[in-house]
């Protein structure tokens, strides 16, 4: 049975039953009794000082329950939302962590942020209301731009962070790094941008509170990637509530690619204002708030130079980058433009010295923090783009400057000299069965008959590597992380022998309720559909740090092989004692326990039901079978591969056609390929959204957002991408029991340099900023005819 | 306030709502057919399509009373009791979705396009749900299965 169901099984999707027949249930789904509705009242400036709020007219409406300002919250003792992650700059100081009120006080900061909160009995009533909400205003200038906002003179979002700078960090050997740059036959030098978007799940976020007056206690049912470290915000940090009195739900979540990690002022609003009115509360984000206020990803402004020796080897690479982080400082925002993204230069590659600076600039924008990928799709973009360069000026094929500096696959463990150690990786391989795919050598004709038709042809390249399965609790605490990053499984055998598994992770679209699943079916023997996994409650599941950073798998997965390991050991001993053998003559494999060298056996649902009826039992063994394990990682997880992509772009309309897109990634042992697959396709999808159509714009002057609908922020259509084709390599990792690697965020971090790379190919140019939109390529493909002279 | 009527999967529905109610909140809100999603509030996403009187609509676009005397079928409308649409199964077979928030309307929208082109091609299928976002997929299986789905239909 394991054989189909077990791991590297294709095995459908257990949660599909539900989302397939529209009863899948989702936060806003949820209605609770005597429910009321918030709508939030939002600064429709940049910028501003708030001189008055009305509420007079407005609390006249009809159906008005209650309306509050930022006064009411900090009168009521509310403390502001915090940023976990603590960044020192070079001189050693702490990053600047202005506050962050949940209902703006006397000042607006960026457009959409709150002043004010109405709450009726029906939404439509709490909408009619606050739109009778008076604000006066005095707008004051506003800055968007991370450089411009770093400039002299720029205006000031936060008085006590001057020159809006948050943190002056740096990374690396600078003056080896210098030595080395002195020595070099050839220095290659961009100057890119890696622009800002706007994550775009499709559920909305969305938040229900309730608070029992009875037992002085909350539940909230929010759209969270990980319930208990929102719990543990609200609770400590924020409201000032006994842990032990808040239930956090996430029910079903609507895709979250980063943005619904964060605890947002909207959630905890609601919950604060539960108490005040004493009836559920709930909240649903209109798309145009999304667009507003979910936390951005990106936005990096970068000069890169790498030096090369004669060869092409890679000698020093130096990055000095400015990271915008918004207005205020979403929950891991320092981290994502800093650990998560500096130590990622070093790629698959060699290189000896790297330095590299990041500014972290606040900005009159949405506050900006991880998203799928999280500062490793910029290191990737960085990295790949300025390679591609260098081979071109240096006329190395690509390729083969590539293999000249990847880490051989027999120097793993290989330590970087940016912190971080890779366990195991085969880069050539992965890049050697990309080029067979694509069929590299076919490439001079392919482009040749673009050709004819009028057309330009260009292949990109994008070896990656990336650091996740985030984390070791020990080292992220050392580089200024706030929490611990391990995960807890449970594994419950109920009397009958079927399975509830319970995870600190959260699927919101990952597939864990049949990947889990597969992983106790293989170990233990029991069939799939006897198997079931809770998740995102956290009055169910033990304490969890929740999905994000590719995770799941590697932490959340690992925690529950530890519980089965605890499992098989408990029922080794109820075995023996069924057996009538020592303990230490029971052999298990996939749920039979078998005393050695005989036909004598039973099976874990036998030795379940034994240990919930317990009338013929070992004496010195507890009844139940309900193991729970905390897992925490002894290193970070090195997915890494190759995607190679070929694009035909037609000069006269600008428009970039993919002809042919091949991943091949290594991700370790796969529970589920199918799933996997899944995973890589979504990836590429967003990646290719950023480099092709997606961009986040904010009005220059006014600070206003130009792209805050779906008519101005380009999402991808099925009819902008083609069908990928997928290969896999594997290293299993060394590092956790099952030697997985984790692949939520492959996609989003290989795809935009092998595109841009393909396109300037094409184009014959050096560099064009995401998007490559029709405009764009348009005005390159004009200024760039015909083609260079050599071909 | 005015009474609105109709047929909704098969069942005949009369509910008094305020002039303003969109179809998609009639649906969700005063029968509970949550299936149907509300994805954006400017008709792009697609996570809110139904059938009125056999032809897909983003029920977010259209007021219930505009729907009064149609027949509706949403989501949780397709499967013959346990018997789920070949839709369903193909997106099921196909892994063509992983949260599942776009899934009811795209399986909407798809049925509607397999009806008008029983053989689809690849182009065909992308150009057509051009007005379903999917973030999760990257489209790749949702293909495949409408494909395969249209074989079976």
């Amino acid at each position: 049975m394991t054989a189909e169901s077990g791991i590297g099984a294709s095995v459908r999707r257990k949660e599909d039953r539900r989302f397939i027949t529209g009863n899948g249930r989702y936060t806003d789904d949820l209605n609770r009794p005597g429910q009321t509705y918030a709508f939030f009242v939002r600064s429709p400036h940049a910028h501003a000082r708030i001189k008055r709020v009305d509420t007079t007219k407005a609390s006249k409406m009809p159906g008005v329950v209650a309306i509050f300002t930022g006064k009411d919250v900090a009168d009521s003792k509310v403390g502001g939302l915090i940023c976990g992650w603590l960044i020192k700059s070079k001189d050693g100081s702490p990053h600047k962590a202005p506050p962050h009120p949940i209902i703006a006080l006397d000042t607006v900061r960026h457009v959409g942020d709150q002043v004010a909160v109405v709450i009726g009995e029906t939404l439509a009533q709490a909408r009619d209301a606050a739109e009778q909400v008076q604000v006066e205003y005095e707008v004051l200038p506003a800055v968007v731009d991370p450089k411009d906002a770093a400039a002299k003179g720029a205006p000031q979002v936060h008085a006590d962070a001057p020159g809006n700078l948050c943190y002056d960090w740096e990374l690396g050997d600078k003056a080896a790094t210098e030595a080395a740059f002195a020595k070099a036959h050839h220095v290659a030098k961009l100057d890119l941008v890696n622009n800002r978007l706007i994550p775009n799940a499709m559920e909305p976020r969305a938040a229900v509170a309730e608070y029992d007056f009875g037992t002085d206690s909350y539940t909230v049912w929010s759209t969270s990637q990980n319930p208990h470290v929102l719990k543990l915000l609200l609770c400590a940090f924020v409201l000032q509530v006994p842990e032990h009195k808040m239930r956090v739900i996430a029910p079903d979540v609507g895709g979250g690619f980063g943005s619904k990690i964060f605890n947002y002022p909207e959630e905890t609003v609601c919950t604060w204002a539960s108490r005040q009115i004493r009836r559920p509360v709930k909240w649903t984000a209109e798309r145009s708030e999304s667009f507003l206020t979910d936390a951005h990803g990106r936005d990096h402004v970068t000069h890169v130079e790498l030096a090369l020796d004669k060869a092409g080897k890679f000698l020093a690479m130096r990055v000095d980058t400015h990271a915008n982080l918004g207005a205020y400082l979403s929950t891991f925002a320092t981290s994502v433009p800093t650990y998560l993204y500096a130590p990622l230069l070093a790629g698959p590659y060699t290189t000896p010295q790297l330095y590299i600076e990041v500014k972290g600039v606040f900005t009159h924008t949405t506050p900006v923090d991880a998203y799928r990928g999280a500062g490793r799709p910029e290191a990737t973009y960085l990295l790949e783009r300025i390679v591609e360069t260098a081979a071109r000026e240096m006329k190395i094929d690509p390729a083969e400057l590539r293999r000249r500096n990847f880490i051989p696959p027999d120097a793993f463990p290989y330590q970087t000299p940016v912190i971080q150690q890779y366990d195991i990786g085969n880069y050539h391989a992965s890049l050697d069965k990309a080029l067979e795919m694509i069929d590299y050598k076919g490439f001079p004709a392919r482009r040749a008959q673009s050709e004819k038709k009028g057309k330009r042809r260009g292949i990109g390249f994008s070896s990656y590597i990336e650091a996740c399965g985030i984390a070791p609790s020990a080292a992220v605490g050392a580089l200024g992380g706030g929490v611990g990053l391990w995960e807890s499984g449970q594994v419950r055998f109920n009397p009958t022998g079927s399975v509830t598994i319970h995870t600190g992770s959260h699927s919101h679209g990952q597939g864990h309720e049949t990947t889990f699943a597969q992983i106790v079916a293989d170990k233990l023997g029991v069939p799939i559909e006897n198997i079931e996994v809770v998740h995102g409650d956290t009055d169910k599941t033990a304490f969890g740090m929740g999905t994000y950073g590719s995770r799941s798998l590697a932490v959340g997965g690992s925690a529950i092989v530890k519980a089965c390991d605890k499992i098989v050991a408990k029922a080794k001993k109820i075995a023996a004692h069924m057996l009538e053998a020592a303990v230490e003559d029971i052999e298990h494999e996939r749920g039979v326990f078998k005393v050695s060298g005989t036909d004598k056996s039973v099976n874990i649902a036998q030795i379940a039901f034994s240990a919930y009826v317990p009338h013929n039992y070992p004496a010195d063994v507890e009844p139940g079978l309900d193991e729970t394990a905390f897992y925490d990682p002894l290193n970070f997880s090195f997915p890494a591969g190759t995607h190679i992509c070929e694009v035909e772009v037609d000069p006269d309309t600008g428009i970039v056609d993919i002809a042919k897109w091949v991943a091949v990634d290594d991700f370790g042992t796969v529970i589920n390929p199918m799933v996997v697959e899944g995973q890589v396709h979504g990836g590429i999808a967003q990646g290719v959204g950023q480099a092709l159509l997606e961009t986040c714009v904010y009005d220059k002057q006014s600070g206003q957002l130009l792209t805050g609908s779906y008519m101005d922020y380009c999402m991808p259509r099925a009819d902008d991408l083609p069908s990928f084709e997928v290969g896999m390599t594997t290293t299993p990792s060394p590092l956790n029991p099952l030697g997985v690697k984790g692949c939520g965020e492959a996609g989003a971090i290989a795809a935009p340099p092998a595109l841009i790379n393909a396109v300037t190919d094409a184009l014959g140019i050096k560099h064009l900023d995401m998007p490559a939109s029709p405009e764009k390529v348009w005005r390159a493909a004009q200024a760039n005819r015909p083609r260079m002279a050599a071909e | 306030m005015p009474t609105v009527s109709m047929t909704v999967n098969g069942k005949t529905v009369s509910r008094d709502v305020e002039a303003r109610t969109l179809l998609v909140q009639f649906l969700r809100e005063h029968l509970n057919l949550t299936g149907t999603h509300v994805g954006c509030d400017t008709s792009q996403c697609g996570a809110c399509v139904v059938h009125v009187d056999g032809r897909s609509v983003k029920s977010c676009t259209m007021l219930a009373a505009q729907a009064n005397g149609a027949s509706v079928t949403t989501i949780e409308g397709l499967a013959q009791g346990d018997k789920l649409h070949p839709m369903q199964e193909a997106f099921r077979e196909h892994h063509a979705l992983q949260c599942g928030f776009c899934t009811p309307g795209m399986i909407m929208s798809a049925i509607d396009l397999v009806k008008r082109n029983p053989n689809p091609s690849e182009e065909t299928i992308r150009h057509e749900l051009e007005g379903n976002i999917c973030r999760c997929t990257g489209y790749h299986n949702i293909v495949k299965a409408v494909k395969a789905a249209a074989a079976n239909m």
